[in-house]
């Protein structure tokens, strides 16, 4: 039998179909595959005997010819997703002993379908930071290398790793600033960001709720499609859930991008950008148009202002959704020698530095006599934002960016510089500030045979438009380059 | 520098901490508050931009607030709320004394 880790999701749903192989034997592949892989770090908890459970089951119900759009596919699940019965830590000290007593609605979907899940995966602590450096769990490795270990991005780190590692089918991951776009990009996999609200947060640790949108990271750009069409859908508990019919994501991959008209933002472009990622990028050009695809040059002035926007957005968010980390409920408590000192030293020692960082800057901003020159102008600023691309909607029907000024660089190179981490994300955080789909496609290795993403954003409610173009991306870009295999 | 008046002071860091909940060694406030004028001076940009008539962005998405019945929609799961408490007796979280 050829190597089952090495399918993608779509062929191994198809083998699986036929009776070609198992749920057991392409989970027990798996499951051996993660076993080796432990240098990279990518797992926070593993749950193999209810993975080998869940196949069995699986495998039961493929038999009789049934089974749902995931039936007995192995994948992992970021740590960010709450799930009944088994540890979610967020990345986190102060949630190290949680386990949920209930499921998040995303990954309920996703088991209704038939998932085997694997485990829970590293990230970013809360999904804050860029590299997976700032995980109470130790990084993650990138499996792509060059000399010494690289970050895998982040924060959805583990997901990224692991699927690029071929450990797992698929992944789940979030995206607040770029948490699924970047580490897609740094790591040669293919990472979608849907439209804000098409994936329910319930039962998703909040980092900022305003931004805060799940998606998948997986092989191909079909997979995506397909993890996503499992994850997504309307959602009572979640005021901010979409209440519309999801498209056929699949159906719209492969589709003819015959004079869709593609926009080119003048501003993506960034002092000190390597030429490759410019060079990349104009490739991508010519790969739209050689399949059809009608070039706009459109302007999205605001598009500086969206870091420093975030920065301020994001921290007030989080400071108020971090609140509830008391110690008193659920999560560490550290005895002080009163309730405010509790409080304090609980917090204090369960929040690693960058979310303290975070919590602090938060509380600054939305602070009297600071809201109104901070979070207020911030959310002006936020409007300038979206308004920029519904003039650019007006072109055109989607854009083409690069995904990431850079490359996948070493473990510890920035990680005591926040505003030069914080750069990893300029390209994609406009998606999230606005509420945009937008997908990282790998398209080219640079000098140093590292993985380099292109992006496309499309409109709200848009995702069709947006698997079709980065499709049409993939099909050109034909990346099939993988990592060396140096963990075992 | 941590001193300048226009920027945020240590004084400030130890009021900020105070409001985060968060407890601070006396000797880091000076560094934080280094750290925190480093990155507002990097969001200063911001106060570039003409927003003269903008509306602040309050949702992500153009729908109207859902509503629905109020009605209890969940409940009688006392051991699951209780489940992760760090301390918790007889079927109540144990806290520390808040009342004198």
């Amino acid at each position: 039998m050829s190597d089952l880790t090495k399918l993608s999701l779509e062929a191994a749903l198809d083998g699986l179909k036929t009776k070609e192989f198992s749920s057991v034997e392409i989970t027990k592949a798996h499951i051996d595959a993660c076993m080796d892989a432990a240098d990279l770090n990518a797992f926070i908890t593993t749950d193999f005997t209810n993975a080998m459970k869940s196949a069995e089951e699986s495998d039961v119900k493929l038999a009789k010819g049934e089974g749902g759009a995931l039936e007995g596919a192995p994948l992992g699940i970021k740590d960010l997703f709450c799930t009944e019965g088994v540890k979610t830590t967020a990345g986190s000290k102060i949630l190290g002993d949680f386990t949920p007593q209930y499921e998040s609605t995303v990954t309920a979907n996703m088991k209704a379908d038939g998932m085997v899940m694997l485990g829970k995966l590293n990230l970013d602590e809360f999904a804050m930071g860029s590299s997976n450096e700032t995980s109470y769990y130790n990084p993650v490795i990138n499996p792509w290398r060059k000399d010494e270990d690289l970050v895998p991005g982040g924060s959805s780190g583990g997901s990224a790793s692991a699927v690029a590692a071929n450990i797992c089918l698929g992944a789940t991951a979030t995206d607040t600033g770029g948490s699924i776009r970047q580490p897609a990009s740094f790591t040669g996999t293919t990472g979608i960001k849907p439209t804000y609200g098409r994936c329910s947060r319930w039962g998703v640790v909040a980092f900022a709720s305003s931004l805060d949108q799940a998606g998948p990271i997986t092989r191909t750009v079909k997979d995506a499609a397909i993890m996503l069409q499992s994850m997504a859908g309307y959602d009572a508990k979640d005021s901010t859930s979409i209440n519309k019919d999801l498209p056929d994501f699949k159906a719209a991959c492969g589709k003819s991008i015959k004079g869709m008209k593609i926009g080119i933002p003048k501003e993506y472009t960034m002092d000190g950008m390597p030429k490759e990622i410019e060079n990349l990028w104009q490739q991508g050009i010519k790969w739209l148009q050689s399949c059809g695809a009608e070039i706009v040059h459109v302007s999205l002035p605001h598009t500086k202002y969206a870091l420093p926007a975030y920065y301020i957005v994001a921290p007030a968010e989080c400071s108020s959704n971090l609140a509830r980390y008391d110690g008193m409920r659920y999560g560490d408590r550290v005895e002080g020698d009163n309730l405010y000192d509790t409080y304090e030293r609980t917090r204090a020692e369960g929040f690693g530095k960058e979310v303290r960082r975070r919590i602090m800057m938060g509380t600054y901003v939305l602070s009297a006599g600071y809201y109104d020159a901070y979070y207020l102008q911030a959310q002006k600023v936020r409007t300038k934002i979206a308004e920029d691309f519904k003039q650019a909607w007006e072109k055109c029907d989607a854009l083409l960016t690069p995904t990431c000024p850079s490359a996948a660089f070493p473990v510890g190179r920035k990680v005591n510089d926040p505003v030069t981490m914080y750069l990893n994300d300029i390209f994609t955080v406009t998606a999230n500030l606005a509420g945009l789909p937008a997908m990282s496609v790998p398209a080219a290795l640079d000098n140093n045979g590292l993985p380099l993403g292109l992006q496309i954003i499309g409109r709200a409610l848009d995702e069709e438009t947006v698997f079709a173009a980065s499709s049409a991306l993939e099909a050109c870009a034909g990346f099939t380059a993988k990592p060396e295999k140096w963990w075992v | 520098m941590s001193t300048d008046n226009t920027g945020v002071t240590a004084e400030t860091v130890k009021k900020i901490a105070r409001l985060s909940r968060l407890h601070v060694e006396p000797d880091r406030l000076a560094h934080l508050a280094d750290e925190m004028n480093g990155l507002l001076a990097w969001i200063e940009q911001l106060g570039e931009v003409d927003v003269q008539g903008v509306e602040p962005m309050t949702s992500a998405v153009e729908m109207d607030a859902p509503l629905r019945e109020d009605v209890i929609t969940d409940g009688n799961v006392r051991d699951k709320v209780l489940y992760n408490a760090p301390k918790s007796e007889a079927g109540y979280f144990v806290v520390p004394r808040s009342v004198e």
